[in-house]
């Protein structure tokens, strides 16, 4: 085993999921001793039930539990997990123009999105790269809901606070607060609706995929949103953190051990299945949301309008189509992992791995990445380089297990 | 737990050595040597079986992927002749000892997770030849790789 430290093997496995965290200006993110990394108000219940801790994003999250990252994984899709992601970061933009001022910062067609509905949108910078992905909800045309990356909150909520300052000088009518004081949950899985149930008077057989309720759940004040990043029917709850602990109890209670925590290794390899991109490994500064497959998320009226950074480099892009392509990949022998080589069957380099792994659902190999346009089409035939060996594989559509969202027939 | 001292009091017997308990988690088998990067051998007249050790496997979570080499190929002691991959992440495997390879676990391509459950029986990765018997001297015994699990963990 390399490196004689298994413990600097568990650092190395949080260093790739950890991969947005790319800032060489607060070391203090980067494997920080525990006493730097900060706790959600879960932490004492996950060491209670068998936690193994590990820094994330300057957090102390949960890698897993008892139970093995597979089997977790799998367990997800048969019953249902329970995810602790207060690490990310909720906050609302209120005010009469809150609407124009997000949709000079995303993609999406913020005004048409009816009351109540969200989507995932995509924050541009002036190359049209990617700042951050993030699930975004009109609650009303004066509030907005939104949860962005635990490892680009820093530099969110700059980008934010800049373009709300500028925006706000010239007259214009918003806020924002930012939702420390609430805890996100993630429950996902064939259960999670059944089991959700139990704790709100609220018909939940009424709130399809996307939508979002502010409502009382096991006694507190919630927002609720049907969507997660597993691929399965879901919700992620956002709760008072002093209910927090409460929630998940009763959640796991009400659904008699069938639902399990569940942490960010099975997260990993679930949204993997689900052909989700993981900002840090398949979404990038340098990235468009167009070269990344996202085309869908960007707004009708937008495409023809433009009016949010980048507009120029995305509208051609959608134009012209892009240079590269995100797809997926099956392979034989060792999965291959992010920043290994795509060749065309006659060895020339047609692209690269952002991220890869043993899919516990299909039990075979997965993966994402880029190549040049033109060579992107199911069904081709690749060599992937695994420490410098290649590999059989071949590009395929994603999702790679098929998603469950809930949505009217 | 109970499962694994039952498991490892049944490896004990049938190998017929003593098992030495740490208080904790992983088992080390009082017979076998130890590289300090965890792997374990089993000496056999001038032959070598070796796989990686309990407290590794633990540590790796599931493995799904074992890289083996070719049969013929020379290794030496400390330096790298395979890999083990688990769900998310990569661990080069070093070789306690210097020798010609002699049989590689073929077993390993198709059920990866003997590895997890039976790292120091049905999990073994390789047989050599050894080359230079002395080697063994550089080994960690029982004890000694008992100590250095527990000083590890320790640290973190």
């Amino acid at each position: 085993m390399r490196g004689g430290s298994l413990w600097q093997l568990g650092q190395s496995i949080t260093r790739r999921l950890a991969q947005s965290d790319k800032k060489p200006l607060s070391p203090r993110r980067h494997f920080a001793s525990g006493a730097d990394l900060k706790k959600t108000a879960l932490y004492d219940f996950h060491v209670a039930h068998g936690g193994k801790m590990v820094p994330f994003a300057g957090w102390s999250m949960p890698i897993q539990y008892k139970d093995s990252i597979i089997d977790s994984t799998v367990n997800c899709r048969v019953n249902g997990s329970l995810f602790d992601v207060a690490h990310m970061c909720g906050l609302s933009l209120k005010g009469k123009d809150c609407v124009p001022f997000l949709e000079t910062l995303v993609v999406a067609d913020v005004a048409g999105l009816a009351p109540g509905t969200g989507s995932l949108t995509v924050f541009t910078n002036e190359k049209g790269g990617a700042i951050d992905d993030s699930v975004i909800t009109k609650v009303t045309d004066e509030h907005i809901y939104l949860v962005v990356n635990a490892g680009c909150r820093d530099k969110d909520l700059a980008h934010i606070e800049e373009h709300m300052k500028a925006f706000k000088s010239k007259g214009g009518d918003v806020s924002w607060h930012i939702h420390d004081e609430r805890s996100l949950l993630a429950l996902q899985g064939p259960l999670a609706a059944p089991v959700l149930q139990h704790l709100t008077k609220e018909d939940l057989s009424k709130l399809y995929f996307g939508q979002f309720q502010i409502l009382d759940i096991n006694g507190s004040t919630c927002f609720l949103t049907r969507t997660g990043y597993t691929g399965e029917d879901g919700f992620e709850i956002s709760v008072p953190s002093e209910h927090a602990v409460d929630l998940a109890k009763a959640i796991l209670e009400k659904s008699e051990g069938k639902v399990r925590l569940t942490g960010l290794g099975a997260r990993d390899s679930l949204r993997l299945e689900a052909g989700l991109c993981l900002y840090g490994n398949d979404m990038e500064q340098h990235i468009t949301p167009v070269e990344a497959g996202l085309t869908w998320a960007i707004g009708k009226r937008r495409r023809a309008e433009g009016g949010f950074l980048g507009a120029d480099v995305i509208l051609k892009q959608l134009q012209d189509g892009p240079t590269i392509r995100r797809v997926g990949f099956f392979s034989s022998g060792p999965p291959a992992r992010s920043h290994s080589e795509v060749h065309d069957e006659n060895g020339n380099k047609i692209g690269e791995i952002t991220s890869g792994g043993f899919s516990p659902n299909l039990k075979k190999n997965i993966a994402m990445g880029y190549v040049k346009s033109g060579q992107h089409k199911n069904g081709t035939k690749v060599k992937i380089l695994v420490r410098g060996k290649p590999y059989e594989g071949n590009i395929t559509k994603m999702p790679f297990v098929a998603t469950k969202y809930y949505k009217p027939t | 737990m109970a499962a694994r001292l039952l498991w490892a009091s049944r490896v004990a017997s049938h190998l017929r050595i003593s098992v030495a308990q740490r208080g904790f988690a992983s088992v080390v088998l009082k017979d076998l040597k130890y590289a300090d990067s965890h792997e374990w051998v089993k000496i056999d007249g001038n032959k070598a079986t070796f796989g990686i050790t309990d407290h590794a496997q633990d540590h790796l979570g599931d493995v799904v992927y074992v890289e083996l080499p070719d049969l013929g190929r020379s290794v030496s002691q400390g330096e790298s002749f395979g890999a083990v991959e688990s769900v998310k992440a990569t661990s080069d495997i070093n070789s306690p000892v210097s020798g010609k390879v002699v049989e590689v676990n073929e077993v390993l391509t198709e059920s990866p997770g003997l590895v997890n459950t039976s790292p120091y029986e049905e999990g073994w990765i390789i047989k050599v030849e050894l080359s230079d018997a002395g080697e063994v001297e550089k080994l960690m015994d029982s004890d000694k790789y008992s100590k250095f699990c527990e000083e590890e963990d320790a640290k973190h």
